[in-house]
């Protein structure tokens, strides 16, 4: 891998048929993100931002141009190659959370390393230590229903990061919190990009989100705009409880 | 093993929509078993009616005898065979006559058939007994729908007429010395039964008979010159085919009763893909191919049909037992039917039946809930996590 490089994009490329019209997501986009950054694409609504970052994770397929992860072109993977990157080195933490309904948090969390066919054993191990991490062991029975948004988003971040991915996509991973609950996500999230050097991918237009970036790539009209680095400036929040 | 898991999990966390799904489906197992079980029992009841009162193990027709033609009775007799002979004189076998004639009840003229039987025989489990002349009549059995047609009693006189082997009409008063009570329409109906030496010697056929009724466990089927063996399959043939219609009858109401089921199954399914894009778009996003979201919801649904089978194997098995058990008391006009059943129904639940519906459900509930997953396959991950359908 070049340099370090987990995400290359190249004249990268996305149109959508709008009937007789297309709309242009992605106009070229050229991008590098290095492992273990901190990064976040920001911009306005139908910036392009959630479609860059659903191509990156092998959701979707660029119209044109080449997207590079982790040595795998993009545009090239059968649904199943796709599937099994994402399965194996790539974890989503959306917006709405996402959780399954049915399942509790245990089970949540479990569900990409079913996937994986990983042993029971080793499985518990792995859940309770993520859950640990993101400090719900003691929620490991409840349901998601039983939780407040700010706890369904850390049962979502524990998932996305059990299975150890390099890359944590977050599609406007705070958009459903309050302040309170977004800067312990946020912190969360620090906290697992510095300990554990997994790279992290936002989407967001959450200016408590853009604090905490180290990297800052502003999009507008499908193209970049601005890629900037900046220092962190996270906001000091109370660390008490967190029910909602 | 992962997606039987998964599916498992999904079904049971769906809670009351899965468990009312369940039991309308161990319904629809519970009612095609006992319908079939019903129609089984039926044919099982009245064949072995038919053996025990007419068909014995086979019989020996002498060759001319064609039942379904009364002219052939004209000719359709001849004396016994040694080998028959000697069957019937060890008690292994009984011979039957069957002649043509006309009874005068209350003054009308009835057509019937006039049956010689042996008094002493054992191998039909007809009340021939009654038949042993005690006082130079002419005792004569004939059953209760005949007796309610002809308005006929125990004790009553009534005159017989028939043609000899030679052609000569000739008449007597016989006494009804027993009517019996049988399911079997065709030992019933129109027919007189009278001692075999009797009828032999009105007739003016010594030691002729029409055919030979071989006894239940007996296994002879010998050729005999002049006479033709007809096997069980022979002679129940018309019964089975006449369950075979019913049977086609009731497939109808268990095929609604199944379209029920499913249709309640295939709703859900549909619902689910509906209402699930999300869930499945981020099963997509953790790395489930789009063919084993399509697996685990097939499953989801085909696991409806399993835990049916148990719910149906729970109440079902103690129910059925005791159903086969005290049987179904049928109404008392059922000879209609044309069946040789008695008056009490007892179901039979083989292990065929049991088996056969199981697999039969299971296979529509599959296809069934198969069919609504097609759409996945065309379903993208990003359209899916926005809850869209492709």
């Amino acid at each position: 891998m070049e340099n370090n490089v987990l995400i290359k994009t190249e004249k990268l490329v996305k149109i959508y048929p709008m009937g007789q019209y297309e709309l242009v997501a992605l106009n070229e986009i050229d991008l590098k993100i290095a492992r273990g950054e901190f990064a976040g694409l920001v911009g306005p609504s139908g910036s392009g931002k959630t479609t860059l970052l659903n191509i990156i994770g092998s959701l979707d397929i660029p119209t044109r141009g080449s997207a590079m992860v982790l040595d795998k072109k993009i545009e090239t993977l059968t649904h199943k190659q796709a599937a099994l990157l994402r399965n194996k080195h790539i974890g989503f933490i959306f917006q709405t959370f996402n959780l399954l309904p049915v399942y509790t948090v245990f089970e949540n969390v479990e569900f990409p390393l079913l996937l994986l066919e990983l042993s029971s054993g080793d499985r518990k191990e792995r859940v309770m230590d993520a859950l640990e991490w993101v400090g719900l062991a003691d929620r490991a029975n409840s349901k998601p229903n039983q939780l407040s948004g700010g706890q369904c988003q850390r049962v979502a971040i524990a998932r996305a990061i059990v299975k150890t991915p390099e890359i944590v996509l977050a599609d406007e991973p705070t958009a459903n919190l309050d302040a309170k609950n977004s800067h312990h996500i946020l912190q969360t999230m620090e906290k697992l990009n510095k300990e554990l050097g997994t790279t992290f991918l936002f989407s967001t237009h959450d200016e408590k989100v853009i604090r905490y970036l180290r990297r800052k790539i502003s999009l507008y009209d499908g193209k970049i705009a601005k890629d900037e680095v900046q220092k962190p400036q996270p906001v000091v929040v109370e660390t008490t409880s967190e029910e909602d | 093993m992962l997606i039987p898991r998964l599916a498992l999990r999904n079904l049971l966390g769906a809670g009351l929509r899965t468990w009312l799904n369940v039991v309308v489906l161990s319904f629809a197992f519970i009612a095609i078993i006992t319908a079939q079980g019903l129609l089984e029992g039926m044919n099982e009841q009245a064949a072995q009616a038919m053996r025990d009162t007419q068909y014995g193990n086979g019989q020996y027709w002498q060759a001319e005898y064609d039942p379904y033609d009364p002219l052939t009775l004209q000719d359709a007799h001849a004396v016994l065979p040694k080998k028959l002979e000697s069957l019937v004189n060890q008690g292994k076998a009984t011979a039957l006559l069957i002649i043509q004639g006309t009874i005068y009840p209350g003054g009308r003229i009835r057509p019937v058939l006039i049956k010689g039987i042996d008094p002493g025989q054992k191998i039909l489990t007809l009340p021939s007994e009654y038949l042993i002349d005690n006082n130079g009549e002419i005792p004569a059995l004939i059953g209760t729908r005949m007796a309610t047609s002809t308005g006929l009693k125990v004790g009553d006189y009534v005159t017989l007429q028939w043609r000899d082997a030679n052609g000569t009409f000739d008449a007597k008063d016989i006494r009804i010395a027993q009517v019996m009570k049988t399911t079997v329409q065709n030992i019933d109906v129109g027919q007189i039964w009278i001692p075999l030496n009797t009828l032999q010697e009105m007739a003016g056929m010594k030691n002729e008979a029409i055919l030979v009724t071989l006894g239940k466990d007996v296994r002879f089927d010998a050729e005999i010159d002049g006479w033709v063996f007809k096997d069980l399959n022979f002679l129940l043939k018309d019964i089975r085919e006449l369950i075979e219609s019913k049977t086609l009858g009731s497939m109808i109401v268990y095929v609604i009763l199944l379209f029920l089921a499913m249709l309640a199954i295939f709703d859900t399914q549909v619902l689910s893909i509906f209402r699930r894009r999300k869930e499945m778009g981020t099963m997509m996003a953790m790395g489930m191919t789009r063919g084993r979201v399509i697996r685990l919801f097939t499953m989801e649904g085909a696991l409806h049909g399993v835990l049916a089978a148990v719910l149906a194997a729970l109440y079902g098995i103690p129910l059925l037992t005791y159903f086969a058990k005290i049987g179904w008391t049928l109404p008392s006009n059922t000879d209609s039917y044309g069946f040789a059943i008695g008056e009490t129904l007892f179901p039979t639940f083989s292990a065929a039946l049991v088996l056969g519906t199981t697999i039969l459900v299971l296979l529509v509930t599959t296809i069934v809930s198969f069919l609504p997953t097609r759409k996945i396959a065309k379903l993208k991950p990003t359209d899916a996590l926005r809850g869209k359908m492709t």
